[in-house]
């Protein structure tokens, strides 16, 4: 049986070895590359390095590469619906601001969760603010 | 000839309340299914009738506004997620789908039954949440009112969520047992194309099911822990909680469409007694269905806010999925023309679903199309459009199959005669409900109003009547389909004489469906080679 072979699949010292080290020069690269300032090109590059690394743990570290295609194909597959769900809702929240510039914006600015990331409160402390932004919104929406 | 029902069958082999709730044939975890899902479209339509009965007349009749919320919200939760959705798949796909590939069960038997009782307590909370306050935010949940209405959000939330398991479990199962445990010599391109719907299905349900999960779970989260994800109140984005439901929701409905279409091949092929015409391109057409549905939602979402650019993209892409909707119209089509066709219940049912379906996804295109649909939006022509797909395609096609499998599963054919009369009953009170709300919606009439303008009484009125119908028809299908049980006239291992496996064994089949191993001998299809008999392995040679 192919799955039984696949199981059974050694490879040499040397080939893990060899993966090891390149990961460990991708996780150096990664340290650096967050030293330094891309603009818009940081996620993309920090990702970038990520999905090298993931690929390479999941290929010879967890043998799909030498497995049977179809989990190969399950995995990709996960990723790319991953991949759409993200992607095409983005085309939304990153051009709502196309025609109408008011919208491209949070609602509540002075929301609990944008606040928090901004002066770094404890998250209690967040929650008991909720009450008040909640009414802060409302009178919002009256002015309106 | 006369047919007798065989001495040992699954229904008699073991017998006591125990050797049902702890069985693990695929064929007793089916008929399981049929009674709480059959039971759960009762319910359901029990709701529907009174918001027909409600809308009669624009005054209150027998609810005042916040009841017919939580009636239509009920009756949209119950048939969506307790009927719809595990319908054709986990009644007659768990039934029929091994026959069909000369397995002997599923491949994993003992998820399969778990995978009933967490339907049963799915249901359970559904149960709940209908005597502890009710649900009145329709069907989708949608925020921000799913997070600040009063009613019984979280328990109705549960029982999606926990339903949305059952869902998997089945699904992951069939693909498992698809790949798996084909009779030797069915290739997949001499599998039945119930089987290939069955599939496509199975992959909808096992990739799209958790993101439903997920966002119900969030939405919990959200009223209980107070997290700010989809509440503009705490900074969160009402429209991410749209994207994340219609991820799921979108191809939910080719969860409950595509295994109606493998019905209807089926249903087709079987009665025009001819090889079906264009066979990979149907099975095909069922993946690109599941493929195509993945990039969709957005155009449920067209006046949500989305921005512009996604709401083009998305109309776009939506005219794809006719594509393959149409491939399936007119390939059946294409297998009736010079056939010779027999025009018994199942078929019925089929040409039905060809008909009604057709409308239905034609006014889908309608929709699709962003400047229509800004208009169109939230009006009964949504209504009436989603009505003739899931009523007028997968409803015709459920009942179809379980005309056309019912001798299969219980041995004894029903009432012929009575079961035209309940075609005809269906189709007319089906057209006379809903096409007068096609017309309605292009005039303005929005959907979720417990009243209306006096302009729109007569349609109201007229649509109600068609409910009403409609209702006779299924309490008639009810009565001479459970007295088929008990006193039908015994049917023969192959009434229909069709060519697919699962009429190679008696009805009703053993617990182990076949007596020995199964071999394939000829293709799902061959009508132009052999000519079935309705005995066992019976066939004449053209």
């Amino acid at each position: 049986m192919k799955d039984d072979a696949a199981q059974r699949h050694i490879l040499p010292l040397n080939l893990y070895l060899a993966v090891g080290s390149g990961l460990l020069v991708l996780t150096v690269i990664t340290v650096a590359a967050a030293q330094m300032d891309f603009g818009q090109m940081n996620l993309l590059i920090a990702m970038g390095i990520a999905v090298v690394k993931a690929t390479l743990v999941a290929m010879f570290f967890m043998h799909l590469k030498y497995d049977n295609r179809i989990y190969m194909l399950v995995f990709v597959g996960s990723l790319l619906f991953l991949g759409v769900f993200i992607i095409f809702t983005m085309f939304d929240t990153l051009r709502r601001g196309d025609i109408y510039e008011e919208i491209s914006e949070p609602y509540l600015k002075e929301a609990v969760i944008y606040r928090t990331a901004e002066t770094g409160t404890a998250s209690s402390h967040a929650a008991a603010d909720s009450s008040h932004t909640a009414a802060e919104a409302e009178t919002e929406t009256t002015d309106h | 000839m006369e047919h007798t029902i065989p001495e040992k069958h699954y229904l008699n082999e073991a017998t006591g309340w125990k050797s049902w709730l702890m069985t693990l044939d695929h064929k007793r975890i089916g008929i399981l299914y049929m009674i709480m899902v059959m039971f759960s479209f009762f319910l359901g339509g029990v709701f529907a009738l009174l918001l027909r009965w409600e809308l009669i007349s624009p005054d209150k009749i027998l609810m005042g506004p916040e009841m017919y919320n939580q009636a239509f919200s009920l009756h949209g939760i119950i048939m969506i997620f307790l009927f719809i959705i595990p319908s054709i798949p986990a009644i007659l796909g768990n039934f029929v789908m091994p026959l069909m590939i000369g397995a002997k069960d599923v491949a994993f038997p003992r998820l399969n039954l778990a995978s009933w009782y967490i339907y049963v307590i799915g249901f359970c909370f559904a149960v709940y949440a209908l005597f502890t306050g009710g649900i009145d935010t329709g069907w989708t949940f949608y925020t921000p009112y799913s997070s600040e209405t009063t009613t019984a959000v979280i328990p109705i939330l549960t029982a999606a969520f926990v339903l949305g398991f059952s869902s998997i479990f089945t699904g992951l199962n069939f693909i498992v047992t698809i790949h798996k445990l084909r009779a030797p010599g069915m290739t997949w391109f001499q599998l039945p194309l119930f089987v290939w719907a069955i599939y496509a299905t199975a992959l909808i349900q096992v990739l799209a099911t958790p993101v439903l999960g997920i966002t119900l779970a969030l939405l919990m989260l959200e009223r209980v822990v107070g997290i700010g994800i989809f509440d503009p109140a705490m900074g969160g984005d009402p429209v991410l909680f749209q994207h994340f439901f219609w991820f799921y929701s979108h191809p939910a409905v080719y969860i409950m469409i595509l295994p109606g279409m493998g019905i209807i091949s089926e249903l087709i092929a079987t009665f025009s007694h001819r090889r079906i015409f264009g066979y990979k391109f149907i099975a095909f057409s069922s993946l690109g269905i599941a493929f195509t549905g993945f990039l969709v939602w957005g155009h449920h979402m067209f006046v949500s806010g989305q921005s512009d650019f996604a709401a083009v993209i998305f109309s776009f892409l939506t005219f794809f999925v006719g594509i393959p909707s149409g491939i399936k119209i007119l390939n059946w089509m294409a297998t009736m023309y010079k056939g010779s066709i027999s025009l018994d219940t199942p078929m019925l049912w089929a040409l039905s679903f060809l008909i009604l379906f057709s409308i239905g996804g034609f006014t889908g295109i309608i929709l699709g199309t962003l400047s229509i649909d800004v208009h169109l939006h939230d009006t009964y022509f949504v209504v009436s459009h989603f009505h003739y797909v899931m009523v007028g395609g997968t409803v015709m096609a459920i009942f179809g199959g379980l005309h056309y499998w019912w001798p299969k599963i219980w041995g004894r054919m029903y009432n012929e005669t009575l079961a035209r009369i309940a075609v005809v009953l269906i189709f007319v009170g089906f057209n006379v409900t809903f096409f007068v709300q096609f017309i309605m919606g292009t005039q303005g009439m929005p959907r979720r109003y417990a009243t209306y303008l006096p302009q729109f009484q007569g349609m109201h009125g007229f649509s109600s009547i068609g409910a009403l119908i409609m209702g006779v028809g299924f309490l008639l299908i009810a009565i001479y389909l459970i007295h088929a049980i008990f006193k039908g006239k015994p049917s023969g291992p192959n009434p229909w004489k069709a060519l697919t496996m699962e009429w190679e064994t008696p009805s009703p089949p053993r617990a182990g469906n076949f007596e020995g191993a199964q071999r394939l001998t000829h293709g799902p299809y061959d009508y132009d080679k052999v000519v079935p008999e309705n005995a066992l392995k019976q066939y004449k040679t053209l």
